[in-house]
């Protein structure tokens, strides 16, 4: 039946010749390359349960008296908006469970976003020629934040719309434009009436749209350029090592999917999460206290916190406050990493292509580099609870945020250099198992001799330096090409020495293509023909 | 090859009787926490399947694929210059067309951005005022008038100008300070220890909601600038750097409070074209 729908659409468009291709597609395996699959799943269940959402939201700030199943609501005056966030979760069967699981599933969306950046950064994989793939990759992570704070600014609750009012005092801080821009995204002065409805489409229609469109590129990037890979026993820069696609890595694959949606929704039964009803409405001048926003913005909050009062004014101009930590450092930062690439590129001078990933330790500067910035991400976000850690430290606020004033700027720097003492110790402790090769390195003699093949030597080979891993000329391995039962070729990757052997992910008609493609796996690798 | 069947069709069974479980209870009316747990094991099961199947039954193992060089992508590129370039000649030959085209894409562009003007109002001077203007009643959110009697020593209330109670911009603290605390501010903007502070945090926006009636401070909890009222409301901590504006109040003939004019400055947050203060 399959056979006979794939000939069916085959005779009509072609592509098998794709197909054979990606059914015997090579995808390295380890478990940090698990961590962008993670966020593809995490994606697919936050479409899946905010179409859900979207059928019972109602994106009005109309006013309505609230008649539903929470009693201590019961006659309050809120928003449409509000209304229904409350009556999903009380009235509609199934509604809470899909609503939390919304929420978790954004959480585990940027989480591991943010993990899979800090591997792709830490491992090197940013490196040419994958530059694209890491502007496209951060560009994804930017409309996931955003996504993030539209949706949860979307249900008017009291918590959401403080949000909504730091976020128009920031834009309000911006130089010269920020009033039109405050007005422009909010429609007037705050709170405006327009935002919530807007704030709607940009949710589901257009961030969503933008965030698949660059998913697809994002996935054919990784397609068309291949997967990187950590060094190890065959591994080089020219070839790429691990199961193929069908059927055993996309059973593996497709088990993670039904494991992430299996969490999610685990969780959304299960975890409470943003329970708008105990926030109640919005009300202009209401605040509620201890007030914090959702964990990712937990940066930008602690900035916000931590931040002087200094306000630059000249010729009757300002940039007020909120400029320095809710602008200005999250611009830099996103500078920063869009240009990482580049920067490191002009330093290191290194701008060949690399396909072998780095070890932590084998770049003690970027990695010096990413511990300091990530250490300083992290204290800001603990500052973001600067008022509940006075309370659970009796402290005043005051005293906390003093300390988090100091901590924040003097102690990533400190641990930076700790870092970098330490990779470039552990680098000089030779401490590096990918390079151990085996001892004993056996050429076979073998084949019609073409290719240098049949000439019979023995070499030692030592521990190789790390600059060398993955580019080692000669391990004692060799290349056979040999027929299949069906007539075609394969070839396979030979170490007899440790009894390591690797087969072509896919077979070809004649025995000059298996050995062509060979060569491109191993270009310094003896060849040999087997019969 | 069937060894090691049972655990897979024991976790698909799971996952069955799971999803059976959610229409049961989903026909019973729904209950949030069973519900999460059954499309965890229903969904879990099926994760939990697929991953033992695809370790014991499918075929393991390591193989080996070629990366594609670039230098082969670079050989092509000759060709695609050549078709690119026996294009574009003609399209060279007339530049003024070219020109022409690029400015009315250009022109066009420009003409498209005006819409989103149409976005929002005109900031114009909104940012600086108020709905406060002089003898406009003090009222509660609710709509109440207030008289000197209405307020607690030592605490705090919200109002709005009367008729404009949902005027975000407007909300204000009346404050009645305890004895022996000198009122801030000029001595005609207060009436008998009552003073009114806007209510917006000169910081980020948010409501500065708490009042510690110990030190007469007013405290926002969005990033915890304090402000001290007898200071006139001068910011003692936090990222706040400029007072809450004071709104100078009076009596009416009926004894309610009412503003004696607009704030003086603007409120609320810091912006570029602030007028100094």
């Amino acid at each position: 039946m399959i056979r006979r729908l794939a000939r069916w659409i085959d005779d009509r468009i072609g592509g098998s010749a794709f197909a054979e291709q990606a059914l015997s597609k090579v995808f390295p395996d380890h478990w940090s390359f698990m961590l962008g699959e993670i966020a593809l799943y995490s994606f697919i269940v936050l479409v899946v349960t905010g179409i859900f959402l979207s059928f019972f939201f109602d994106p009005s700030v109309a006013e309505t008296t609230y008649q539903g199943a929470y009693e201590p609501l019961q006659g309050a005056t809120m928003s449409e908006a509000y209304r229904s966030v409350v009556e999903l979760s009380y009235d509609v069967r199934a509604g809470l469970v899909m609503r939390q699981a919304h929420h978790w599933a954004a959480i585990v969306f940027i989480a591991s976003l943010v993990v899979h950046l800090l591997r792709v950064f830490f491992t090197g994989a940013f490196r040419r020629p994958r530059e694209m793939n890491w502007i496209v990759g951060l560009t994804l992570l930017i409309l996931a934040f955003f996504n993030g704070f539209t949706g949860y600014s979307l249900p008017d609750d009291l918590l959401s719309g403080t949000g909504l009012r730091i976020a128009y005092s920031i834009a309000l801080s911006i130089p010269v434009v920020g009033s039109w821009v405050a007005f422009l995204i909010f429609g007037g002065e705050f709170p405006a009436h327009e935002i919530i409805p807007r704030l709607f489409v940009t949710h589901i229609l257009i961030v969503p749209g933008a965030i698949a469109a660059l998913i697809g590129v994002h996935l054919a990037l990784i397609w068309r350029q291949k997967h990187t890979d950590f060094a190890g026993p065959g591994r080089r820069e020219s070839n790429v090592v691990g199961p193929v696609l069908w059927p055993t890595y996309a059973a593996y694959s497709v088990g993670l999917f039904f494991a992430v949606f299996a969490v999610i929704m685990t969780m959304g039964g299960l975890v409470q999460i943003n329970p708008v009803w105990l926030y109640g409405p919005f009300h202009v001048a209401e605040v509620p206290s201890p007030a914090q926003p959702d964990w990712w913005l937990g940066w930008v909050e602690g900035a916000m916190r931590i931040f002087p009062p200094w306000e630059a004014r000249a010729f009757g101009y300002e940039i007020p406050n909120p400029f320095y930590p809710g602008v200005l450092v999250p611009g830099v930062t996103f500078a920063a990493l869009y240009l990482w690439p580049f920067l490191e590129a002009r330093f290191t001078g290194d701008r060949g292509p690399h396909h072998l990933l780095e070890r932590a330790r084998d770049h003690p500067v970027r990695t010096a580099f990413g511990v300091t910035a990530l250490s300083f991400f992290v204290l800001l976000q603990l500052a973001a609870s600067n008022d509940l850690a006075a309370n659970w430290l009796y402290a005043s606020v005051a005293t906390v945020s003093w300390t988090f004033r100091i901590v924040v700027p003097v102690v990533p720097p400190i641990l930076g250099y700790l870092t970098y003492r330490l990779m470039t110790a552990l680098q000089a402790s030779g401490a590096d198992r990918f390079a151990e090769v085996p001892l004993r390195a056996v050429l076979r003699p073998a084949g019609d001799g073409a290719n240098g093949a049949g000439v019979g030597r023995l070499e030692r080979v030592g521990p190789v330096e790390t600059a060398d891993r993955g580019k080692l000329g000669v391990d004692g391995a060799e290349l056979t090409v040999y027929p299949e039962a069906d007539g075609r070729w394969r070839w396979s990757y030979d170490r007899p020495a440790d009894d390591f052997k690797l087969h072509s992910n896919k077979s070809y008609v004649t025995a000059d293509l298996a050995q062509q493609s060979a060569l491109q796996a191993y270009p310094e690798t003896p060849l040999s023909e087997s019969s | 090859m069937n060894r090691g069947r049972g655990p897979i069709l024991a976790a698909f069974a799971a996952s069955m009787l799971a999803s059976v479980g959610l229409t049961v209870v989903y026909a019973l009316g729904g209950d949030p926490q069973l519900e999460g747990a059954l499309l965890g094991v229903a969904l879990g099961g099926i994760a939990v399947a697929l991953v033992l199947f695809a370790h014991r039954m499918l075929p393991g193992g390591q193989f080996v694929e070629p990366r594609d060089v670039v230098p082969r992508a670079t050989a092509q590129r000759p060709g695609v210059a050549a078709a690119f370039e026996s294009g574009a000649e003609p399209i060279e030959r007339r530049r003024i067309i070219a020109a022409a085209f690029g400015a009315s894409l250009a022109l066009l562009g420009v003409a498209a951005l005006f819409p989103i003007r149409s976005l929002g109002t005109r900031p114009g001077r909104t940012l600086d005022r108020t709905e406060w203007r002089r003898g406009r009643r003090a009222v509660t959110d609710a709509g109440r008038p207030l008289r000197l009697d209405d307020l607690e020593l030592n605490s705090v209330v919200t109002v709005f100008p009367e008729a404009h109670e949902d005027a975000a911009d407007s909300q204000t603290l009346l404050i009645r300070l305890p004895a022996g605390v000198r009122a801030p501010g000029p001595r005609d903007w207060s009436v008998s220890g009552v003073v009114a502070f806007s209510k917006i945090c000169t910081h980020a926006g948010c409501p500065v909601g708490l009042y510690q009636a110990e030190t007469q401070e007013l405290f926002c909890p969005c990033h915890q600038s304090t402000f001290s009222v007898p200071q006139g409301a001068k910011p003692t901590f936090g990222p706040a750097t400029r007072p809450l504006p004071q709104l100078p109040i009076g009596l009416d003939d009926d004894g309610y409070v009412i503003a004696l004019s607009d704030y003086t400055e603007p409120v609320g947050p810091g912006f570029w074209n602030r007028p100094d203060d």
